[in-house]
């Protein structure tokens, strides 16, 4: 259906593709896996017209083509579903679908005839839709849904999904590959995208793997395994367990009782939450996204008002102190909303790196900064925590996300520490990241602090924790010892909020 | 927007300011509710009024008793206050109550001014009519504004687009119509369109191709604009010597303007007057009916999106700011060939700025940005009534200039809060970079 022959190209001081091949054939899944950075977005942006390639060629059934924009891509069938969906918020579900491919009756757009479309398109893969709904009334599933049914729309049977897991939750996720395998099955073609190996395991038929840029591989999916597929994505052997000692918890460092706090509009999406985090123990919580996490990490980091309940650290009651009060305590934040909360993008790496402490006398006098100071301090950070980077004094949104992530776990991490509070420290990060990223946070806790984690993979949760305990509707369904816990009993008490396996 | 969306954005916001919107409505209505009942009812004179629907002589008319008419008002506002403080039950009749306030505003102004002069009568259907007439460059300008915006470029260049569309056309007329023939008349016309249509033009060229900051591009087109007619004025106009002309001339629709009483006052107008309505009208179906529209909607809200989809963002932005700019020239013409026939430096005076503000009461929808226009219309012609009649308070007589004032103040503080919050399209403002 689709070949690609040594394509190149380059962005100002990077190559992002360097000679790269590909084919796709009919009805079948080929994942494109790589780590952040490899290229594999670059890739298909070419083959979808929004880049154009510096050298190479790209066939679509056979023929050469030279795409202008991506227009003439949706010509020759080639639809994509972005890793950021593409929509409009404020346009129904139907507007969005017809636009740019408009279907009209006389001058004027003929909503009714789109709307019989796209249910029949909805009927035949099995992707429900609502044509009248407004898109950013939402869900994140459902938006994807949007995105599908827009490419199928347009007649698209080569489809390129980038990065389609990486938002949803593991209900939703079980369901799109669902969805996936119904399109093969009526003759579409897909490039999968993707940096989850258990994923790419789970559907792929044949598997490309890029890295810096290169292909370093291409196989059958059957006879590939996480670990094999994880050395070529990375380039070395790769530890997948975290290899941790017994944890020795001391006394207890984080407290809450019965918390309550309100989200954005206004509901109490944590309802009387009662959690005790001891100095030297990691204390997981897991749950369905939605079920209070956002709030809980931002109440206790004072980030958000309580709507009642205590919280308290190293014996004092921190209720509502501002977050800089709670920082001096030691208590560090590694916040789950990376551009918003974690880091200043128009911001160099070395001001990034001091944001916690620019105040303090060592990085500035008088109200005038020392940037001797806060630069060499910078360089060691950079160096200890193996950021990859031109230099300190590069802006931090030039940096890919796993290296900003170092950047705030640098940040984060130093000083004189005594708890913790760390929220989805390794979304979207690839596997050599979130190894090292893993590896810190058990450092710290060997030493003694106290950690909260928060994290939407229950992967993460079970390797890193020492207690794991289950958020559900605002309150912790259940705290187990992670020793003990399995996927299944955890996956039970995030659904339903109860199970057998309560102790 | 609707009703629900629009109170959990109240209560979004109270979580910050402590009051919400609707509270401050309701405490705004409440103290004037008492003033209108303690204060206003009793000092204003007894003695009958009456509102003519036609000039004189022997006019059609209803009289009425202005303390009445003072203290039913006065109980509908006080009602509305106290809605927005009750139960959550009956709460649901908050918002029309505040609507309906809102509205009782215009009859309030109304039978206050007359009440206050010593004129007896005023013809109300009249007034209207000269509502609807000045709400013509406002209404244009407002719809240029929808669809520079609507295609995501804030022009804030208005004004000058206006001003150079009247000044151009003028002087195209005056030099070589001798501003006297029809024919030349409408060719002068469509110069004012096409002069507004080359500098919206200058503004996309500026914002689009060289990503100049929008709002700076709009202060340099007006600053241009009012330069550049200066000039032509008093190099060119000044010298042909002529100072008026002939004007476009009114005409009444047919049977509409048959209607005994009210038809030949309201449906009798001039031809740019009418354009008006075509334009608005025109706008709303285009924009919201047709695929082209669609695309100019889409750039003004998520321009990437637009472009993964094969839509020509840099190419439907170019298109939606020259339209706008044509319609502003138009609006240039109504100044200097329709409302007068003469041009005067800075004659649109500040018109493509209400335009702007009418476009944001609309909450960028053309029939919004047009209810905004006839809002302004009406407070322009209100203040310009009340100087008429002589308005005067305990013998005292109020100056003209807080005359003119003092209706905008007052329809701007009420509505707003009736009328809530206005967001505008997401990607206004943003230049767009093509991916390569």
């Amino acid at each position: 259906m689709l070949e690609v022959e040594g394509i190149t190209k380059a962005f100002p001081g990077v190559v992002a593709n360097d000679d790269v091949s590909l084919t796709l054939n009919q009805g079948e899944i080929h994942c494109l896996l790589g780590e952040n950075g490899a290229g594999k977005s670059t890739l298909v942006n070419m083959v979808f017209g929004l880049y154009r390639p510096d050298q190479g060629i790209i066939k679509v059934r056979g023929e050469e083509v030279h795409f202008e924009d991506s227009g003439d891509a949706i010509d020759r069938g080639i639809g994509m579903v972005h890793q950021h969906f593409q929509l409009i918020p404020v346009f129904t579900v139907a507007e969005n679908i017809i636009l740019g491919n408009e279907v009209t009756k006389g001058a004027f757009l003929d909503l009714d005839s789109a709307r019989r479309q796209i249910d029949s398109l909805a009927e035949r893969y099995g992707l429900a839709v609502d044509p009248d709904a407004t898109v950013g009334d939402l869900s994140v599933g459902e938006q994807q849904r949007v995105e599908l049914v827009k490419a199928l729309f347009r007649d698209a049977d080569i489809l390129i999904l980038d990065e389609p897991t990486a938002v949803l939750t593991p209900g939703e996720v079980d369901d799109f590959f669902g969805v996936v395998e119904s399109l093969t099955g009526q003759g579409k073609s897909i490039i999968f995208i993707t940096h989850k190996l258990r994923e790419v395991l789970a559907v792929a038929d044949r598997i490309t793997v890029l890295r810096a840029g290169r292909v370093v591989g291409t196989a059958a999916a059957e006879g590939a395994t996480q670990q094999s597929l994880a050395n070529l994505m990375v380039g070395r052997d790769v530890v997948f367990r975290v290899d941790k000692a017994e944890a020795d918890p001391g006394a207890p460092v984080l407290r809450t009782q019965g918390l309550r706090v309100a989200d954005d509009r206004g509901v109490e999406t944590v309802t009387g939450f009662d959690v005790e985090v001891r100095a030297g123990e990691i204390f997981g919580i897991a749950g369905v996204e939605g079920n209070g996490q956002r709030e809980l990490v931002e109440a206790v980091c004072g980030m958000r008002p309580t709507a009642g309940g205590r919280v308290e650290m190293l014996g004092q009651e921190t209720t509502d102190w501002s977050p800089r009060k709670i920082n001096e305590l030691g208590v560090a934040h590694v916040p789950e909303n990376r551009s918003k909360h974690g880091v200043v993008a128009q911001y160099t790496i070395a001001d990034n790196l001091v944001l916690n402490r620019y105040h303090q006398r060592k990085f500035s006098q008088r109200g005038v900064r020392n940037t001797a100071a806060i630069n060499a301090e910078a360089q060691e950070l950079v160096e200890q925590f193996d950021v990859r980077t031109p230099g300190v004094d590069a802006f931090i949104d030039t940096l890919s996300g796993g290296n900003q992530q170092k950047v705030i776990v640098a940040r984060e991490l130093t000083g004189d520490l005594k708890a913790l509070v760390v929220a989805q420290p390794t979304r979207g990060l690839d596997v050599g990241s979130i190894e090292f990223i893993h590896r810190k946070i058990i450092e710290l806790r060997d030493r003694g602090v106290a950690v909260l984690l928060v994290s939407a993979e229950l992967d993460e949760i079970m390797s890193l924790s020492d207690r794991i305990g289950v958020l559900y509707r605002g309150r912790l369904a259940g705290t187990v010892n992670a020793a003990d816990a399995t996927r299944e009993e955890l996956g039970l008490l995030m659904a339903t909020g109860s199970s057998e396996g309560q102790r | 927007m609707t009703t629900v969306e629009h109170a959990a954005g109240a209560t979004r916001a109270s979580g910050r300011v402590g009051l919400d919107r609707q509270s401050i409505t309701g405490l705004v209505f409440g103290v004037l509710g008492i003033a209108l009942l303690a204060g206003v009812a009793p000092a204003i004179s007894g003695t009958s009024r009456r509102f003519n629907f036609e000039p004189p002589p022997d006019p059609a008319g209803i009289g009425f008793h202005p303390p009445t008419w003072v203290i039913a008002i006065g109980v509908l506002f006080l009602l509305t206050a106290v809605l927005g403080f009750a139960p959550p039950e009956a709460r649901r009749w908050a918002t029309p109550a505040r609507l309906l306030s809102a509205l009782a505003v215009i009859p309030l102004l109304l039978v206050l001014s007359l009440a206050l002069s010593d004129n007896p009568s005023t013809n109300i259907v009249n007034l209207f009519n000269e509502s609807l007439v000045l709400a013509t460059p406002l209404a244009l300008g407002a719809t240029t504004g929808l669809w520079c915006e609507r295609s995501g470029i804030i022009n804030i260049g208005i004004e000058g687009t206006m001003l150079a569309g009247a000044g151009i056309g003028y002087m195209t007329y005056a030099t070589i119509g001798d501003a006297q023939s029809t024919g030349w008349l409408w060719f002068s016309i469509l110069i004012s369109v096409l002069a507004g249509g080359l500098v919206a033009a200058l503004l996309a060229v500026l914002s689009i191709r060289f990503g100049v900051n929008q709002i700076v591009g709009g202060v340099v087109i007006n600053l241009f604009a009012l330069g550049l007619t200066g000039f032509l004025r008093s190099e060119v106009i000044v010298k042909t010597g002529i100072t008026t002309g002939v004007g476009t001339s009114e005409f009444g629709l047919p049977l509409l303007s048959e209607i005994p009483v009210i038809g030949d006052q309201l449906f009798r107008g001039k031809p740019i007057y009418w354009m008006m309505y075509l334009v608005v009208i025109g706008t709303w179906l285009v924009m919201f009916r047709t695929p082209w529209g669609l695309r100019v909607r889409s750039c003004g809200e998520n321009p990437h999106a637009a472009e993964t989809l094969g839509v020509n963002v840099v190419r439907i932005r170019y298109q939606s700011v020259i339209l706008g700019g044509l319609i502003a020239g138009l609006a240039g013409a109504w100044f200097s060939m329709e409302s007068q026939t003469r041009f005067e430096d800075n004659m649109t005076n500040a018109a493509g700025f209400i335009a702007l503000a009418a476009l944001i009461f609309g909450k960028w929808t053309p029939w919004g940005a047009f209810g905004g226009a006839l809002l302004f219309g009406f407070s322009r012609a209100l203040g310009t009534r009340l100087q008429f009649l002589g308005v005067e308070v305990s013998g005292f007589e109020i100056p003209s200039e807080f005359l003119q004032a003092l209706p905008f103040i007052v329809t701007l503080v009420v509505v707003a809060g009736a009328v809530g919050r206005s967001i505008p399209p997401a990607a206004a403002g943003q230049p767009f970079q093509r991916s390569k």
